[in-house]
């Protein structure tokens, strides 16, 4: 059944989406979206890398973006500039590097498009291993952080007075975005992985009450999107990660409609 | 002073310097349980900094800070909460401990708010919110308490029964108490120990001795040691110092 391209994908896809439920939710409170982004960018610098090297391309890509989280927290604190000014230098910076040492392995031939906006056939049975060990870690380390993490993410004061420690919980929410835009890269495209953890979050968000229904519901609608997007890409010869992204938009837009009924009762 | 046991937090000439500027300096004090500490002192004398360099938030501080205990509640003086997140009531009793809903519902109804319990955060009212901050304070039974203007908003008689509140719990829990207030009837009447700070100690002791001192009378004014005259006249607790107080 593995053989099939189509169901590796589904099965890669689906074990995405069950980490960027939880992880997408956190961005979205904590604003992260375009740290997320700067992540993902330098995402191609590890790709370059694994090439080169002959290097699995999760645990490259891995490296490399934990090694940009750690040179921006350190920039913040050496530079007086603002963090979105960090944030995109260090994204377009990593990106036109990445793409410059590209230029230069002209003896592997590169699937640029692949590589920003995702290729479905791409996914091997590696893939899946990597996706179903590496997502299951995420979320367990995830769920052993939630409380220091979320009470930081309400209010740092609180969380640091009552004893917390939200710099540690901070630190290794870091580390596990890195880890999931390694283990999605190949799957949704590095210029679409941050469309993955907001979109169904924020669609989530629309529809829920408790922060616990909002990653429930991020969850399903990752599920979905996974789920439908591929079937568009099959169906259609899409890219897999443009398909997905606007399945969750979809998703997005129908929780619109959800937000308008309840203001109507309220009125 | 009690024996070493019973402090929860020690200050010693601690103090905090950011960008060349002291926001506070030299500030010694301990918190012991079941006593409740107040500070004093006019806007930006740095009450809310020295209640920060107690809990353990700023890391560089000049002097010592040592706190011996994680049991904490704290009601900071601003909170700004992101109304990105989801948050009903319920949700935010839980924010740093885990508690059985007996325990969230019982803090709940002691503040007045039990009824808010399924509300969002952010469509109370400035008043509703900080009752509910008491309540999320209180409700981990802590060893130590901090709050920094524990009843701003609240309505009149709700203020009152808030620092009625804020006595017994001292009381009950036998925990320390760190409070800023503006209110120097309930600092003058409720508290064991004043702390007078204009961007370092003025004076501290007892809320008598803090009254009669020139300093604190220079900072509020003579109507200022008043209030504590009125006070002690009306409950007659000191004796000795009565009539002193009454020539103010």
């Amino acid at each position: 059944m593995l053989d099939d391209f189509f169901i590796r994908a589904l099965i890669a896809g689906l074990g995405i989406a069950i980490v960027t439920g939880p992880l997408g939710c956190f961005v979205i409170w904590r604003r992260l979206s375009y740290f997320g982004d700067t992540l993902a960018h330098s995402a191609l610098l590890g790709v370059t890398l694994a090439y080169t090297l002959e290097f699995n391309i999760a645990i490259s890509v891995f490296i490399i973006s934990s090694l940009i989280a750690l040179i921006l927290i350190d920039l913040q604190k050496r530079t007086n500039l603002p963090g979105d000014a960090l944030l995109g230098l260090l994204a377009h910076s990593s990106l036109a590097v990445g793409l410059v040492v590209i230029g230069f392995l002209t003896f592997i031939r590169f699937d640029i498009m692949g590589l920003l906006f995702g290729d479905i056939l791409a996914v091997t049975t590696d893939d899946i291993f990597i996706i179903w060990i590496g997502g299951p870690l995420i979320l367990i380390i995830l769920k052993l952080i939630w409380k220091p993490l979320f009470a930081s993410t309400v209010n740092y004061e609180l969380a640091e007075a009552e004893g917390l420690n939200p710099d540690r919980a901070k630190a290794i929410f870091t580390i596990l975005m890195a880890g999931i835009i390694a283990i999605s890269i190949k799957m949704v495209g590095l210029l679409l992985i941050t469309g993955m953890l907001i979109i169904p979050a924020a669609m989530a968000r629309n529809i829920s009450s408790s922060p616990q229904m909002m990653v429930i519901y991020s969850v399903i609608g990752g599920l979905l999107s996974v789920i439908l997007g591929l079937l568009t890409s099959l169906e259609f010869n899409t890219a897999s990660g443009p398909s997905i992204i606007a399945a969750a938009l979809f998703l997005f837009i129908l929780s619109l409609l959800k937000i308008k009924q309840s203001i109507k009762l309220k009125n | 002073m009690s024996s070493n046991q019973n402090i929860l937090v020690k200050l010693k000439q601690a103090g905090l310097r950011i960008n060349n500027k002291w926001l506070v300096k030299d500030v010694s004090l301990q918190i012991e349980k079941g006593k409740i500490v107040t500070l004093i002192g006019p806007n930006g004398s740095g009450k809310s900094t020295t209640a920060k360099i107690a809990l353990g938030i700023y890391k560089k501080i000049n002097g010592e800070a040592k706190k011996y205990t994680n049991k904490v509640g704290y009601v900071p003086q601003k909170i700004s909460i992101d109304w990105t997140l989801p948050l009903r009531v319920s949700d935010f009793m839980v924010l740093t401990e885990n508690l059985i809903e007996e325990a969230i519902n019982d803090a709940l109804s002691l503040t007045g708010v039990l009824h808010l319990k399924d509300k969002n955060l952010g469509d109370l009212s400035g008043g509703e919110f900080q009752r509910v901050l008491l309540a999320r304070a209180i409700s981990k039974k802590p060893e130590l308490l901090v709050l920094d203007e524990p009843v701003q908003g609240v309505d009149f008689t709700g203020e009152i029964a808030l620092y009625e509140l804020i006595k017994k719990i001292s009381d009950e829990l036998n925990c320390g108490i760190l409070l800023i207030s503006h209110d120097l009837h309930t600092v003058m009447s409720a508290t064991d120990h004043v702390v007078c700070l204009n961007g370092h100690v003025c004076c501290s002791g007892s809320p008598i001795e803090v009254a009669k001192n020139n300093e604190y009378k220079a900072l509020f004014g003579e109507q200022a040691s008043q209030i504590l005259s009125r006070y002690e006249h009306r409950h007659d607790h000191i004796h000795t110092n009565e009539g002193k107080i009454k020539k103010n």
